[in-house]
């Protein structure tokens, strides 16, 4: 859980500035999907770092299990058969939280606090203060967040902040047998992704490349893809990932804008108030129904 | 309490009990809401016994108002059908914003502001209806881009209905004697010959 | 192993075939990441299914299960063709060149020498031919016909690529492929690996499949160098420790041998074990044979074991015949057995037809089940409806369970794949009751000592004497143990050179098996281990991982047997003069007065390269065997054999009914029968395992049952259409034993393949669920299993057998 407050660079609901005084090297984890087996000890070590157990499900017909993320299971491989020119190819992508620069559920969130981003890139949770609303399922462009069905707080991995804090890797990166899951400053990462798409563009993978997408302002979790010109081929991973336009409407200027413009219309009716005075019904008026009743 | 037996009857006691639950309803639900709107009225929650609790609240509000309104607009709707004589009110709306209402046309037991009001407000509670189930997660789970269109249509019509209902409560304080309409029931027979002349003399008959 | 893991990240080519060792063994797996990260090693998996493996490897061959032989001897036929061997390697550390025996031949699928009737073989014309001065002869020009070379040649010359593609059903293009990647690493400063696991060893000819890839392995120079080797991956965390210490009903710990029922003579059950060079010149270890035996005889006899009694030879129980885990439950079943003490084994879940294994344990008046968790074994007489359909009322066996400790709750020492023996320490109490293995064997052995000396007894001789000198006899500890099998001195040892030299005083421990003696003057519980704890403590507990030579040869992180040896035959990664072939990778070289490099060389250390000695010392001839003259039951040269299930119902390699499987394989009597025909179950059915799961055991475990809840089969979408199954549906697999229930995984990684003109389809059956455990209740997948065994090793052939299936 918590980092201590100092570094803490961004957080949900809040409009002014965190403490800023203190800079830390941007972290990331890369996940070399070129060398991973789908072994999921990554998924096993996530289970057992964070004490959280899923159901015990059922066979859908792949190897995928638990089939899909929950508050329960924060990390999930992801098996998908392609044939590219005749080859096979079994695609297998751990899913989980990207860790987002420009994280969608932070904006999303309206709980102070319950979302919070690192300096060093981790965007955490804070379950504490979470109200449940699920907003952050909302703003997430890669479908990450899950509310519990049992508390109604909303989980995800959280990037292991809480060994990164004190100098140790994300559990599954320690799990990974071979080597898929490395972890480490952004840069170091991103210049060892480039060594594996060499050899992967040696091996004949021309579009071998790094998914590290922009449109979230780049991510602290990062993918070095054999076909990185379609990321989708790798069960949905998106092509060009960005805060969806509406929630960027729902969470962006639009928010000022309103609570201004209901200002506006509290103060213009106070001051038409005061400038006009009240309508009361005329004495013209009155003496009329007065001389009616007369009448 | 009958103040004056000359009085003319505006609302009857059920009708006002439906206001209030409503009025009620808006009050609580606009609080919440604002408090998700913008972090600034976040400390709103606390008037619900903390975030988690106005999230869990606000959505059964929701459904009370909505279902309240449904009475409301059974027994109100025919009473706002916008006529000609309701759009003339509105062009002239800023004569009558001047306090300067001796030329607007006559009018019914609403004018055209106030049929106005009504239908944006019905339009507005039946989005925010159906947009807040799509929003609920409690209960409903629907594609998130279902779900986003929802969070701009709710949050739009929210904003849209709170400034209308600003408009509204200022309107009912502004023209005196008309609060008491939604207190007690009555109005003023000089009240209503000066606002709503025609519905004047449709109950008066004269 | 030959090599070791780490040793993998050497490889310029990685062949992964008869395992899946990225599903199987992901750990390991990495050194092959490794090598394909820093080597820029290629990594080629040949499989019925595209597995795991498959997913990270740089080319995929599909095979039909059961065909590898043809597939490998394929290869061979290749490399010879188109002469791509390692031509100075194979001349001088083969038997490239040796001259075999004139009767020796091979005729329409069968060797010389086939008794049908008792289905097995003379072996006598699989031999050498043998000059006046008692030596093997040789004709280093290689044209005599009679040559190993020529005769492999020969055999293998019918086994073309479009044989390969007749049998295998593996493209001939994709096959060729294969071909002409590994026929680089003939080049002497390219090393291929091969990783073999149960993919190999579960058919009922995988030894031989193993030997075609040692073969291969020798044709392209691979053996004994860095980044080659023949590679076993081991299942179990300590299966390579299990056939170390001797725990198959044959062996003696450190593969010394059982005297077989004939053998009552000392001196010739010695004399067939230590054989004199069969050339000039070569080291023939095993002439140091009765060396190891009297020092286990001195371990476990203490001072009974005198010269004078042969060392307690007649107390060796002498075999019959093998009796392996099929032979014991065919007795079971038979009814001539009363009791059965199982110790960490579910023999019910892991041996084939679990309907004769259920019927066997029936009969038992009693059975011991010493395990750390319920197995299903241990309630195979409890119904749990149609997952296990008996009736318990009909069942009569008493069932005594005694829980032993997990590996984490004791100390102790595990062999690793690669021969090392890590010593690992306590993490925490074994719940409840559960005692550690050793001290319930202790304590039933005490229990039956004191029975035996009150009461007598038929055969009293060998426990009362056994030698127990553990601290706690209850008890005895783990170091105790380990000291034990390392081995000390029993009196002063002096210098063999120097009489007045004391080497080892007594009590102490040794330093290696070198020091053992056959005069009763040094004890070793296990030869091989000897040298694993020595004067200087416990060498398995060593964590240094100092990497001088930077090729992974880390001699001082735990201990490697034998003799911290880390590659065997490593004296083959130098030319015969001694330089090493791939002076990048160099292990062991002679330096001008001794051998010396980054590995304890596996050679006589100071035998000059003039000397011509062998770099196989095991082996009599000095040299590797392509021709493995008796020591295999069905022949010298690995020839393909038809699974005893075939989808084919023929061998197209031969004409011979009796050839169409393994005609040296063991049946039992009904077995046979037990066997599915084709036209009833039309498809190639293989098990395997999973890697969220391990075995029977993580089923019991919430977050492998988490990860892998539910019992499913995999089918190729081409099947599934005929079938009308779609993912996720529910089908009934059959075969002749029984039938399981799963759900189907549609799946594009099984192809259907064209064999011998028909199109044969594979259905993939895990193995991992049961009645017992918190996954999801699933049917023992050996239900479906025959009963049938390679064989030399009655390995079970779980990987190939028929199956028909049904939509439900």
């Amino acid at each position: 859980m918590a980092l201590q407050s100092l570094d803490i660079k961004n957080r949900s609901a809040t409009t002014t500035p965190t403490p800023q005084a203190r800079s830390t090297v941007e972290v990331a984890k890369l996940i070399d999907v070129s060398t991973c087996i789908g072994c999921k000890a990554c998924q096993a070590a996530c289970m057992e770092w964070n004490d959280i157990r899923d159901e015990v499900g059922s066979c859908s017909g792949v190897y995928d299990n638990p089939t899909n993320l929950t508050e329960n299971s924060w990390t999930v491989m992801r098996f998908s058969e392609i044939e590219e020119q005749g080859k096979l190819e079994w695609l297998i992508r751990k899913d989980g939280c990207m860790h987002c620069a420009d994280p969608g559920c932070l904006k999303a969130c309206p709980s102070p606090g319950a979302i919070v981003q690192y300096a060093n890139g981790i965007v955490d949770f804070h379950e504490e203060n979470c109200i449940g609303c699920g907003y952050c399922i909302t703003g997430c462009p890669f479908d990450v967040p899950r509310i519990s069905k049992k508390d109604n707080k909303a989980y995800k991995c959280t990037l292991c902040s809480d060994r990164v804090a004190v100098n140790q890797g994300p559990a599954c990166v320690k799990a990974c047998p071979t080597g898929a899951l490395q972890f480490g400053s952004k840069e170091d990462m991103k210049d060892y992704a480039q060594e594996r798409i060499a050899d992967l563009k040696e091996r004949g993978f021309d579009k071998a490349g790094l998914y590290d997408p922009p449109g979230v302002g780049g991510t602290h979790v990062m993918y070095v893809l054999h076909h990185a010109d379609r990321p989708q081929l790798y069960s949905g991973l998106p092509q060009d990932p960005q805060i969806s336009p509406l929630v960027a409407i729902w969470k962006g200027a639009t928010k000022p804008l309103a609570a201004l413009a209901l200002g506006l219309v509290a103060l213009g009716s106070l001051f038409h108030y005061v400038i006009k005075g009240p309508n009361e019904v005329s004495k013209e008026t009155e003496a009329e129904v007065e001389k009616e009743d007369a009448a | 309490m009958i103040r004056d037996p000359k009085d003319l009857k505006r609302y009857t006691a059920s009708e006002r009990v439906n206001h209030w639950i409503i009025g009620m309803c808006f009050i609580l639900l606009a609080l919440s809401g604002l408090a998700f709107f913008h972090p600034a009225f976040f400390p709103l929650t606390s008037l619900f016994g903390g975030g988690v609790w106005a999230r869990i609240l606000h959505p059964y509000i929701g459904v009370v108002l909505a279902i309240s309104f449904l009475l409301i607009f059974m027994r109100f709707h025919r009473l706002n059908v916008m006529t000609d004589r309701d759009w003339q009110w509105l062009r002239r709306i800023r004569e009558m914003a001047n306090g300067d209402d001796h030329n607007m046309p006559e009018q019914g037991k609403y004018n055209g502001g106030q049929k106005l009001f009504f239908w944006v407000q019905g339009i507005c509670i039946l989005l925010l209806f159906i947009t807040g189930l799509m929003l609920w997660r409690a209960w409903f789970d629907l594609p998130v881009t279902l779900v986003r269109v929802a969070a701009v249509i709710h949050s739009a019509s929210a904003a849209i209905m709170i400034a209308f209902t600003f408009i509204h409560i200022y309107a009912a304080i502004w023209v005196k004697g008309s609060v008491r309409a939604m207190w007690y029931g009555t109005v003023t027979r000089a009240w209503a010959r000066q606002h709503h002349r025609d519905w004047y003399r449709q109950i008066v008959g004269k | 192993m030959t090599n070791h893991w780490v040793d993998i990240k050497n490889a310029d080519l990685v062949l992964i075939m008869g395992g899946n060792a990225a599903e199987a063994h992901p750990c390991g797996f990495k050194w092959v990441i490794e090598a394909k990260k820093h080597g820029s090693a290629k990594l080629i998996v040949v499989d019925p299914r595209f597995t795991r493996s498959a997913s990270v490897a740089d080319f995929y061959a599909p095979i039909r299960t059961g065909t590898d032989i043809a597939f490998l001897g394929g290869i061979i036929n290749y490399l010879l063709t188109n002469d791509k061997i390692q031509h100075e390697y194979v001349k001088a550390y083969t038997d490239f060149s040796f001259l075999v025996n004139e009767k020796y031949d091979f005729d329409n699928g069968l060797f010389s020498g086939y008794n049908p009737e008792k289905r097995n073989y003379d072996k006598s014309s699989w031999s050498y031919q043998f000059g006046a001065d008692g030596y093997v002869k040789s004709d280093p020009t290689l044209e005599d016909p009679r040559c190993v070379y020529q005769l492999m040649k020969k055999h293998y010359s019918r086994y073309t690529p479009e044989m390969v593609e007749k049998i295998c059903g593996t493209p001939k293009a994709q096959f060729l492929k294969v071909a002409e990647m590994m026929a680089t690493t003939a080049a002497p400063d390219r090393a291929m690996t091969i990783m073999y696991a149960l993919g190999w060893t579960q058919h009922s000819q995988g030894t031989q499949m193993i030997r075609t890839g040692a073969m291969l392995q020798l044709l392209l120079g691979n053996i004994g160098v860095s980044g080659g080797g023949m590679n076993a991956l081991r299942g179990h965390s300590n299966i390579q420790g299990l056939t170390d210490l001797g725990l198959l009903s044959n062996l003696l710990p450190g593969y010394l041998t059982l005297p077989g029922e004939k053998e009552i003579d000392y001196k010739a059950y010695i004399a067939a074990r230590a054989s004199k060079p069969l050339r000039p010149n070569q080291m023939s270890y095993w002439q140091n044979y009765e060396k190891f035996h009297v020092s286990l005889m001195k371990a476990w006899y203490g001072d009974a074991a005198k010269a004078e009694n042969n060392w307690c030879f007649d107390w060796l129980p002498k075999l019959d015949k093998l009796h392996d885990v099929l032979q014991v439950f065919e007795d079971m079943y038979q009814g001539r057995m009363n009791g059965y003490v199982c110790q960490g084994f579910n023999p019910l879940a892991a041996f084939p037809n679990k309907g004769k294994l259920g019927a066997a344990l029936a009969k038992l008046k009693y059975l011991v089940i010493i395990d750390p968790l319920a197995t299903e074994t241990s309630e195979f007489w409890r119904n749990f409806g149609e997952y296990n359909e008996v009736d318990s009322s009909k069942i009569q066996t008493t069932v005594f369970r005694l829980p032993s400790t997990c590996f984490a709750e004791e100390d102790g020492a595990l062999v690793n794949s690669g021969r090392w023996l890590q010593w690992h320490w306590k993490a925490a109490e074994p719940p409840g009751e559960a005692k550690a293995d050793t001290a319930i064997i202790a304590g039933l052995f005490q229990r039956i000592k004191a029975m035996y000396k009150a009461d007598g007894g038929a055969f009293p001789d060998p426990v009362l004497n056994l030698t127990w000198p553990y601290r706690i006899p209850d008890q005895p500890a783990s170091e105790e143990l380990a000291r034990e099998y390392s081995g000390k001195a029993l009196v002063d040892l002096t210098d063999p050179k120097d009489a007045s030299k004391v080497i080892r005083k007594a009590g102490e421990q040794l330093d290696g098996f070198a020091q053992l003696r056959d005069d009763g003057s040094t004890a070793s519980g296990c030869w091989i281990f000897s040298g694993s704890w020595t004067q200087a403590g416990n060498l398995m507990a060593r964590r240094d991982n100092a990497d001088p030579w930077g090729n992974g040869q880390t001699l001082n992180w735990a201990w490697s047997w034998p003799a911290n040896r880390r590659i065997l035959y490593n004296r083959a990664s130098s030319d015969p003069s001694g330089k090493p072939y791939n002076p990048k990778r160099k292990l062991v070289w002679w330096n001008g007065s001794a051998w010396t490099g980054s590995d304890v060389p596996d050679f006589k250390p100071d035998s000059s390269p003039a000397d011509g000695m062998g770099p196989f010392i095991m082996n009599p001839e000095g040299v590797a065997r392509f021709f493995a003259v008796d020591k295999m039951a069905e022949g010298p040269f690995p020839e393909h054999y038809e699974p005893f299930e075939t989808p084919i119902g023929s061998n197209p390699l031969n004409t011979n009914p009796a050839a169409v499987s393994n005609p040296a394989a063991r049946v039992f009597k009904g077995d046979m029968e037990a066997f599915g025909k084709a036209q009833d179950f039309p498809y190639a059915a293989t098990t395997y395992r999973l890697t969220e799961h391990f075995h029977y055991w993580t089923k019991h475990c919430a977050i492998n049952a988490i990860l892998q809840p539910d019992q499913f089969i995999e089918i190729g979408e081409e099947l599934a259409g005929e079938k009308g199954i779609r993912t996720g549906d529910k089908v009934k697999v059959r075969s002749n034993r029984g039938q399981i229930r799963a759900v189907a995984v549609v799946t594009k990684r099984l192809v259907a393949l064209n064999v011998n003109g028909k199109k044969v389809h594979h259905v993939g059956i895990p193995i991992h669920w049961g009645f017992k455990g918190v996954a999801r209740m699933g049917f023992l997948s050996n239900t479906l299993t025959p009963f049938v065994g390679d064989a030399n090793a009655q390995t079970p052939e779980f990987k190939s057998f028929l199956v028909n299936l049904e939509k439900l």
